[in-house]
């Protein structure tokens, strides 16, 4: 198995995938000729030129609905937003016309299209370059939503976006790209959508984590296991629309108490959803209310020390599995 | 306002710099500005003449079916506004009465193949495109056997089938939709056209701009049509728009465009075929803006009281179901007794497709959850 | 809406319940997990309770009448409901229908059942009530308003374990009871709170064990001794013990107790027996068929006579626990068994049992096996007997014990060895430190 950068694992599933189907095309702003804003796309115009891999203007309504109307009439386009901040321009699209299109239509257009791009919180970029928009998409029904957090469910699950036949939006994390990882080599090696996985087993808590919370949710664990001799499950969703809830009931059934760390806001969250669907199959066996971590409820600030507090860390982490094992 | 004249200016000379073959008529009549009744009606004359020869040129039995097609498209609407009244159709429901010329116009120069994508206002661009008045009705009522089995509606109609992509509610939500197709079927290398209908209010949003922009700059087989019938709901085009050319818009783009009398089914199927040529050619995109009036309120529940009487009135002498009987007549194509029994025709056919609706169940309850997703 | 109230599941075993009172009168309204009747089952008199509030509209089985499992014998619902629909349809039908017990339960419970131990799951009776005692009224430190806040799995385990809640000091925010507060509560289960002569043992519920395969000459020794003799080939072995220096300990402890903790020299026979069967696993064991199954634990089975007859209450882990702590509870048992108020994991189970009919006179019988269990001592009245020692006669107290055996898992020389370490050791109670 070779070491990857989540970044390059998302390069070879690109590249793999447009190998495998001609009708594969990746489109976006700075995908081609200037290698991807986040060098997601690097070399792939190069290799593949003009046809596979497409410059656009900067008018992400236009190109969102491009890629809705080539999948209608039977391409397999993947859509790169430079970050998600900008999706909510081509949000019409997403949601109005992607995602319903196979409802409108008795079930007669399917739009088989992977809108990716960074999601959530980078460095200091403020206020509307940091946000996290999962809970927003997952929503409505009639799309998918992908979260990966390691290069191997990276690769794994982009490719199986690019092959699913509805609208799959694939939420990377910019502060995570040159996170590195093992990735098999098989070039079809692919993830189910719709599958967790269980990053660390436990016995007292349960973390469930996302895409940037799951390294530090992995680190929290650590801690609790040496410092407060406490054994956490983390378990990663990766696929956050269809959730794979059993998962997580399993886990809290076994642990009883639960932790969800996210970098979404607070209010109408995933950890919401999660929080209400484990009261729902799995009441009598919280020993605890569940516990919710997310961004503050505040636009995310410049300033580096606000930035950080806004967001969560190991420490909060450590501090939310501290209160639901009552230590 | 001096800033209208200038701008007025600065069009003319860029139409000719963008090499448009059909500036000449754009600019003839008046399109720059808003036409009343009278002046079109004088473009008209002028270009009877040369009507009459291209009908001559067109074979009969196709003339015969778009006349066919405009009767059906208004009989089938008027029936429309009729169990609409009686409560058989729910929600939204916008009618084509009055713009038949345009669907007919345009979209029977195209090939079967070739794709079409338009608004809420869909109903006769689903028959003419070959849909049956019996799926499109049943539709309406909301019944399994509709088009889509119930599921979208009067602003929802599909056709895998017969390529057509929908009926769409957001405005000007299909411009860049439509642009995609044409995308694809760039990308695939076939010579297929995509007709891209939307209202001239859509006009205003900033998808017309960004789908303009990239279809040219990429040089996609698209033609776009502005159905211009000059009210976005109750707001008539001079409230909404600052420069009143739709069809020059296109110029900021170096995009071919043509301005067409909407009320002449024979100006429609000619600029349309022009544009057709140019886009399985060369591969390059159109805007046509088609000037039309629609004789209905926005939809079912408009009052209609932002436009008098009068006006509807004079619009109404220029039925474009009328000037083209006439035109048929004059070309002795078709008699009053050939028009009758199209008429015929098309009341048969549609009381066929009331009986289909009444009769179609109610979709099945297990349809709510099918078709979220597709395998 | 009306429902047909349904006669539920009280026991393990039980077919058929007898109304034994209604706590409630037609008309009365009631709460979740309220009694609504006493119900005598084949084992003892349970509290019949509602899973939900309501009104009792009608009594169909009065007082004294028996019904069926499943079988209607009342009508709930709503105060001034109609009911004649549900009445005739219970006339015409009899009042039995077959109710699926998860249609009186919330949907959640359905996906839970599978991973609950088979113990609980089922039957009406269970958890669900137990898991809302915040309903009890009396006031403790730990209720907010009368409440008594506790975590959903804390209820759970607790009702699992037949644990009170009410006995159990929560040690979360709002004085909450959370999952480590039963856990300390299972870990030092305390029956009888007055007892304080003893530390608590450890024991958590019935005893573990592991399954052995037989071997084949086991599997043909069991199938000849079992044709030979009805299911069970029983034999018998017996011994006679000198209890003098037993009544002389029994004496020494009980010079430091109040008189409701004074022990018996049944409590000290039980304790012996226990540790006993700790040396031989064969005794502390059962057949099942294709494998023997060895316990881990020695879960005891103390007869106690009742007016209707016989049940065997069992103490958990006896060979864990001291004097005081059995003494205690076989006390608790015996008083609930008399009461009728056993629970049924109060009196299944039971790993070996001992019946003791010493003082009713007698001086020797034996006892039936209770199955699945291979053993019995049938433990007769210590008398003062003329022995000879060192060649002396002298006066001894002399028990006589003996043992039934399963002879499919128990062989003489097997039982012998059992009997003669329970014999030394009585002797010799010193013995039992090592």
């Amino acid at each position: 198995m070779a070491v990857l950068t989540i970044r390059d694992a998302l390069n070879q599933a690109l590249r793999e995938e447009i190998l495998r189907d001609e009708k594969v095309f990746v489109m976006g702003e700075e995908v081609a000729e200037y290698d991807g804003a986040y060098k997601v796309t690097r070399g792939l115009w190069k290799e593949f030129g003009d046809k596979r891999v497409v410059d656009t203007p900067i008018t992400e309504l236009g190109f969102a609905a491009v890629g809705v109307g080539a999948a209608m009439a039977g391409l397999r386009p993947v859509i790169e937003f430079m970050t998600w901040n900008f999706s909510i321009l081509a949000a019409d699209q997403i949601i109005n016309h992607a995602a319903k299109m196979l409802y409108m239509s008795g079930g007669q257009f399917n739009v088989p299209i992977v809108f990716r791009g960074p999601n959530g919180s980078a460095y200091q970029v403020s206020s509307q370059h940091s946000q996290a928009l999962e809970a927003f998409y997952a929503n409505f029904p009639g799309l998918k939503v992908v979260m990966p957090s390691t290069a191997a469910d990276a690769k794994g699950l982009l490719k199986s976006a690019i092959r699913d036949n509805n609208p799959v939006l694939f939420l990377e994390q910019e502060r995570m790209y040159g996170n590195k990882g093992e990735v098999p080599d098989d070039d079809d090696f692919t993830i189910p959508l719709g599958l967790a996985d269980v990053k660390r087993e436990g016995t007292d808590c349960t973390i469930v984590a996302r895409s940037m919370t799951v390294p530090l949710a992995l680190q929290a664990a650590e801690l609790m296991q040496k410092e407060f001799d406490v054994s956490v499950e983390v378990i990663d969703p990766r696929t956050i629309k269809p959730l794979d809830i059993d998962t997580i009931v399993t886990s809290v059934k076994k642990t009883n108490r639960l932790v969800v760390a996210e970098e979404s806001h607070y209010f109408a969250s995933v950890g919401a959803e999660i929080s209400h669907q484990v009261m729902e199959h799995a009441f009598d066996y919280l020993d605890a209310p569940v516990k919710r971590l997310s961004t503050a409820e505040a636009p995310n600030p410049y300033a580096k020390n606000l930035e950080a507090l806004a967001l969560p860390d190991v420490a909060k982490i450590v501090a939310a599995v501290k209160e639901v094992c009552y230590l | 306002m001096p800033k209208t004249a200038t701008s007025r200016k600065t069009e003319q000379k860029s139409e000719k710099a963008s090499g448009n073959p059909s500036s000449e008529t754009a600019d003839s009549t008046g399109s720059s500005d808003f036409v009343d009744v009278e002046l079109a009606k004088a473009e008209y004359l002028k270009r009877r003449k040369s009507q009459l020869e291209s009908i001559k040129k067109t074979d009969k039995k196709l003339l015969r079916e778009m006349l066919y097609q405009m009767v059906l498209g208004r009989i089938f609407e008027e029936k429309c506004a009729e169990v609409y009244r009686m409560g058989m159709i729910g929600g939204f429901c916008h009618l084509y009465i009055g713009q038949e010329a345009i669907a007919v116009g345009s979209m029977m120069a195209l090939r079967p193949d070739d794709m079409v994508i338009t608004a809420y206002r869909d109903h006769v661009q689903a028959m003419v495109k070959g849909m049956t008045p019996e799926s499109v009705m049943a539709e309406l009522y909301g019944k399994e056997g509709g088009c889509v089995k119930g599921k979208g509606g009067s602003m929802h109609m599909f056709s895998k089938e017969h390529q057509f992509y929908g009926g769409h509610g957001i405005v000007g939500g299909q411009i860049g939709v439509g642009t995609g197709m044409a995308y694809a079927a760039k990308y695939k290398g076939t010579d297929q056209v995509t007709l891209c209908f939307f209202g001239e209010a859509a006009v205003n949003q900033g998808m017309f701009h960004e789908s303009l922009n990239m279809a040219e700059l990429w040089k996609l087989p698209c033609i776009y049509i502005c159905e211009n019938n000059q009210y976005g709901m109750g707001t008539s085009q001079s409230r909404a728009m600052s420069a009143s050319s739709i069809a020059k818009k296109a110029d900021a783009f170096h995009m071919a465009n043509e301005f067409v009398d909407g009320m002449d089914v024979m100006a429609v199927r000619e600029a349309t075929l022009r544009a057709i040529e140019r886009a399985r050619k060369d591969g390059s995109p159109t805007l046509l803006e088609i000037r039309a009036y629609r004789f209905m309120g926005h939809s079912m529940s408009d009052p209609g009281n932002y436009r008098t009487r009068d006006e509807i009135k004079k619009y109404q002498e220029r039925d474009p179901i009328i000037l083209f009987k006439d035109s048929l007549k004059e070309s002795k194509v078709l008699s009053d007794k050939d028009f009758e029994q199209i008429e015929q025709e098309a009341i048969e056919a549609v009381d066929k497709a009331l009986k289909f609706a009444e009769e179609s169940p109610f979709p099945a309850e297990s349809e709510l959850y099918t078709d979220v997703y597709a395998d | 809406m009306a429902e047909k109230f349904l006669m539920p599941k009280l026991s393990p075993t039980m077919e058929e319940g007898q109304i034994s009172r209604w706590v409630k009168n037609e008309g009365d309204a009631f709460e979740a997990n309220e009694t609504l009747a006493e119900v005598d089952t084949d084992k003892a008199t349970m509290e019949m309770t509602a899973l939900k509030g309501g009104t009792l509209l009608k009594i169909l089985k009065g007082a004294g009448e028996s019904a069926a499992l499943g079988e209607t014998i009342a009508i709930t619902g709503k105060e001034g409901e109609d009911i004649s629909a549900l009445l005739s349809e219970v006339s015409s039908n009899g009042a039995k229908t077959q109710p699926p017990a998860a249609e009186e339960q919330p949907p959640a419970s359905e996906g839970e059942a599978k991973a609950e131990p088979p113990a609980s799951a089922g039957g009406t009776t269970p958890k669900s009530e137990t898991a809302q005692e915040p309903k009890d009224p009396e006031p403790l430190a730990q209720r907010d308003n009368g409440r008594l806040i506790v975590s959903p799995i804390a209820a759970r385990m607790a009702a699992d374990n037949g644990l009170d809640l009410k006995s159990i000091t929560g040690s979360g925010p709002n004085g909450r009871i959370i999952k480590r507060d039963i856990e300390a509560a299972m870990e030092s289960k305390v029956q009888d709170p007055r007892s304080k002569a003893f530390k608590p043992s450890t024991v958590v519920g019935a005893s573990p064990f592991r399954d052995e395969n037989t071997s084949k000459m086991r599997q043909i020794i069991a199938s000849r001794l079992a044709e030979s003799i009805g299911p069970i080939p029983t034999f018998y072995l017996t011994v006679e013990i000198e209890m003098d220096n037993v009544l002389a300990l029994r004496k020494q402890i009980n010079a430091n107790l109040e008189d409701d903790e004074k022990i018996s020299v049944n409590d000290i026979i039980v304790k012996v027996a226990a540790t006993s069967l700790m040396k031989h696993p064969f005794v502390n064991a059962s057949y099942q068929d294709k494998t023997l199954r060895f316990y881990e634990q020695a879960d005891i089975g103390v007869a106690v006579a009742i007016d209707e007859g016989l049940i065997t209450p069992v103490v958990r882990g006896a060979n864990l626990k001291g004097f005081a702590e059995i003494s205690a509870e076989i006390k608790d048992l015996a008083a609930k068994a008399k009461a009728k108020k056993l629970q049924p994991e109060e009196y299944t189970g039971a790993t070996f049992s001992i019946s003791n009919l010493g003082m009713m006179g007698i001086k020797e019988f034996t006892a039936i096996i209770n199955p699945p269990e291979a053993g019995i001592l049938a433990i007769g009245g210590a008398s003062p007997t003329p022995v000879v020692r060192d060649g002396q006669i002298t006066i001894r107290n002399i028990m006589n014990v003996t043992m039934s055996c399963d002879h499919r898992v128990i062989d003489g020389a097997t039982g012998a060895k059992f009997l003669q370490t329970f014999k030394q050791m009585l002797e010799n109670p010193v013995l039992m430190l090592m």
